[in-house]
């Protein structure tokens, strides 16, 4: 045991704390200095306090490595980690992302024109949202083989729906009055399509597009976890557990952390372009 | 469906027959063509194998030889061996079971096997529902609680809402799942094993949606009902008894449904790593292993029915709850 590394420890989140009660307290809270600044202290403070934890009571690193031990495995094994973001996010997650938002897209459109078959595929759709659709991996790695194309069909699957269901949602957003306008310029199916309803359902789209990212990353990875070749996220986490390497595990998690907030920060600036308009984009109060 | 269920007995005679129109028919017709289109699929699916299988029993097949055939497209196949279209619903491992075989296999592993009092036993899928029921229910009770709490405290302090609110929010945006074979294996060599690691791991996915859905829940009263009830000078106890939680159960069931669906998912994924030996996710896993494709879409119907009961549980919940309150007419 290690005194020095757990008093040192606690007494910087003590501090952090302490800090952070004064600043969102004090006069500049509703700054946007201080709205940065407190959560990215709380998470500095965390970090301390593990890696404190781990010194200090000299955690074995099997069971839980130190941050700058995860660190120190992530510089070292770039090349490794690249080759695995390449395979289960470019190839896998954002290529499945792209098929599924497509067909999703495809689909709505069809059923938005019959009645009968909105109101037939939405409970269906609504029920597949919230199964465990991750299930289906293991069957679609034996009829797309191990590669990267098995892992893009089981994000196709998984995606499909939120954005299905939230698109046919989104279509029925707008307003009787607003479509009898359109209907007195006489306008066309098409051009009320694109000049008013899909703009209108732009906030329901994006809704189901960032449920979405994160879904592509979880179908990606665990479908590795039913087989795949010697590199990918998934494959890495599961072979390097099995190795205890759990430094490793972590940096891949790192990885898989940093691609799924930038993926949907992604998304969400283009949210933001798109549907300026929106109320909920306002800024400010 | 269960707002086809409900309507009759609300509406009367009328409401019910709309209901029916309404919503019923599109549904069953919706899922009617699904399972068309499944026995369709099936056909080319499985044709090579059939032909195989035809031809080693001694038919003559068009063309001959499974490796001239290996390369052809299975629709052409189809077309010219149409009289062995049939067999490709009843394969012992099919790359596609029809729906009859699943349903066959479900019943088989569960029902059969209540009625010659095996229900329990390795080999029944009520024993691997149990496995994975248990632990998605206990993860989601502690994700919940804790979500709740977490909440709670986020509403109540401004130092937790500026500190946490944000990492709470981004964390829906990272993968967690991925560590799942990680916990189970660490909790494992630490001497936890069991219903627990995995309890943990549909907790942590519950958690965050509970905890954000119910922040938003808790400031759904608006400044006006704020403010009346400081002109009642309520304490931050009553405020929040009176107001704050009532006007949050909306958002508390929605994310309720969430983290089950959530919590499910971490159940199985959880039992990936241990090597197959309980729950349907080891269901899946050795159905993968051996080939076996029967059990594994059984295993995922299995899995499908324990969401929709479970999901639906809570919808149910919802409806009576919020009926009480007023909340919904």
């Amino acid at each position: 045991m290690d005194f020095e590394w757990l008093l040192g420890s606690l007494a910087t989140i003590l501090a952090i704390s302490y800090v952070n009660l004064q600043v969102a307290n004090g006069d500049g809270r509703d700054q946007a200095i201080s709205r940065f600044f407190v959560p990215v202290m709380f998470g500095v403070g965390l970090l301390v306090l593990w890696e404190g934890l781990v010194q200090g009571l000299g955690v074995p690193s099997v069971i839980l490595p130190a941050p700058s031990a995860i660190w120190a495995k992530f510089l070292q094994s770039t090349h490794t980690l690249w080759i695995d973001f390449v395979q289960t996010f470019v190839k896998g997650a954002l290529s499945g992302y792209v098929m599924g938002t497509i067909a999703a897209f495809a689909v709505a459109l069809l059923v938005d024109r019959s009645d009968f078959l909105r109101r037939g595929l939405l409970p269906v759709g609504n029920f597949m949202a919230a199964l465990p659709i991750i299930g289906i991996a293991p069957i679609l790695v034996m009829w797309f083989g191990f590669d990267w194309q098995s892992k893009a069909a089981v994000v196709v699957v998984m995606v499909f729906f939120p954005i299905l269901v939230n698109t046919v949602e989104g279509l029925r957003a707008t307003e009787r009055m607003q479509r009898d306008l359109m209907k007195t310029y006489a306008a066309s199916y098409w051009q009320t399509l694109f000049k008013l309803r899909l703009p209108a359902a732009m906030p329901f789209i994006f809704n189901g597009l960032k449920i979405a990212t994160t879904l592509a990353l979880i179908g990606a990875i665990v479908a590795e976890f039913f087989g795949s070749p010697i590199k990918g996220m998934g494959f890495r986490i599961s072979t390097e557990v099995g190795r205890l390497a759990l430094d490793m595990v972590w940096a891949e998690i790192l990885v898989a952390a940093i691609a799924g907030s930038a993926f949907y920060g992604l998304v969400a600036l283009i949210e933001r372009r798109v549907t300026f308009w929106h109320p909920s984009q306002r800024r400010g109060r | 469906m269960s707002d086809a269920a409900i309507a009759p007995a609300a509406g009367g005679f009328g409401a019910g027959a709309r209901a029916v129109r309404d919503v019923v028919l599109p549904v069953f017709v919706v899922v009617a063509v699904i399972v068309a289109l499944w026995y369709v699929a099936c056909v080319p699916m499985n044709i090579k194998e059939a032909l195989t299988q035809a031809e080693r029993g001694g038919a003559v097949i068009n063309p001959e030889g499974a490796r001239e055939r290996r390369d052809m497209s299975a629709i052409g196949l189809v077309f010219k061996n149409p009289s062995y279209a049939a067999d490709t619903l009843n394969q012992e491992r099919p790359r596609l079971p029809a729906p009859h075989q699943v349903g066959r296999e479900l019943w088989k592993t569960t029902g059969a096997m209540v009625l010659t009092g095996r229900g329990f036993s390795k080999r029944s899928l009520i024993y691997h529902g149990w496995v994975t029921l248990s632990a998605t229910v206990l993860g989601f009770v502690i994700g919940t609680v804790a979500g709740v709490g977490l909440a709670i405290g986020i509403v109540h302090s401004r130092v937790m809402n500026m500190a946490v609110m944000p990492w709470a929010i981004a964390s829906q945006t990272i993968p967690i799942l991925a560590i799942a074979p990680m916990i189970i294996v660490v909790l494992n060599s630490i001497g936890v094993t069991g219903l627990l690691p995995k309890a943990l791991i549909s907790a942590y996915l519950s958690f965050f949606p509970v905890a954000v859905g119910m922040v938003k829940g808790l400031r759904s009263p608006d400044n006006m009902q704020l403010d009346l009830l400081s002109t009642y000078s309520a304490s931050k106890s009553e405020t929040f008894w009176k107001l704050r939680l009532p006007s949050s159960m909306p958002y508390f069931f929605t994310s309720m449904k969430i983290a089950m669906a959530a919590s499910l998912v971490g159940a199985i994924v959880g039992e990936l790593p241990t090597g197959a030996v309980r729950g349907l996710g080891a269901r899946l896993l050795a159905g993968s292993y051996y080939g076996q494709t029967v059990q594994i879409w059984a295993a995922l119907f299995a899995a499908a029915i324990l969401a929709a009961v479970l999901v639906g549980m809570i919808g149910m919940l919802q409806r009576v709850t919020l009926k009480k309150m007023g909340m919904v007419h």
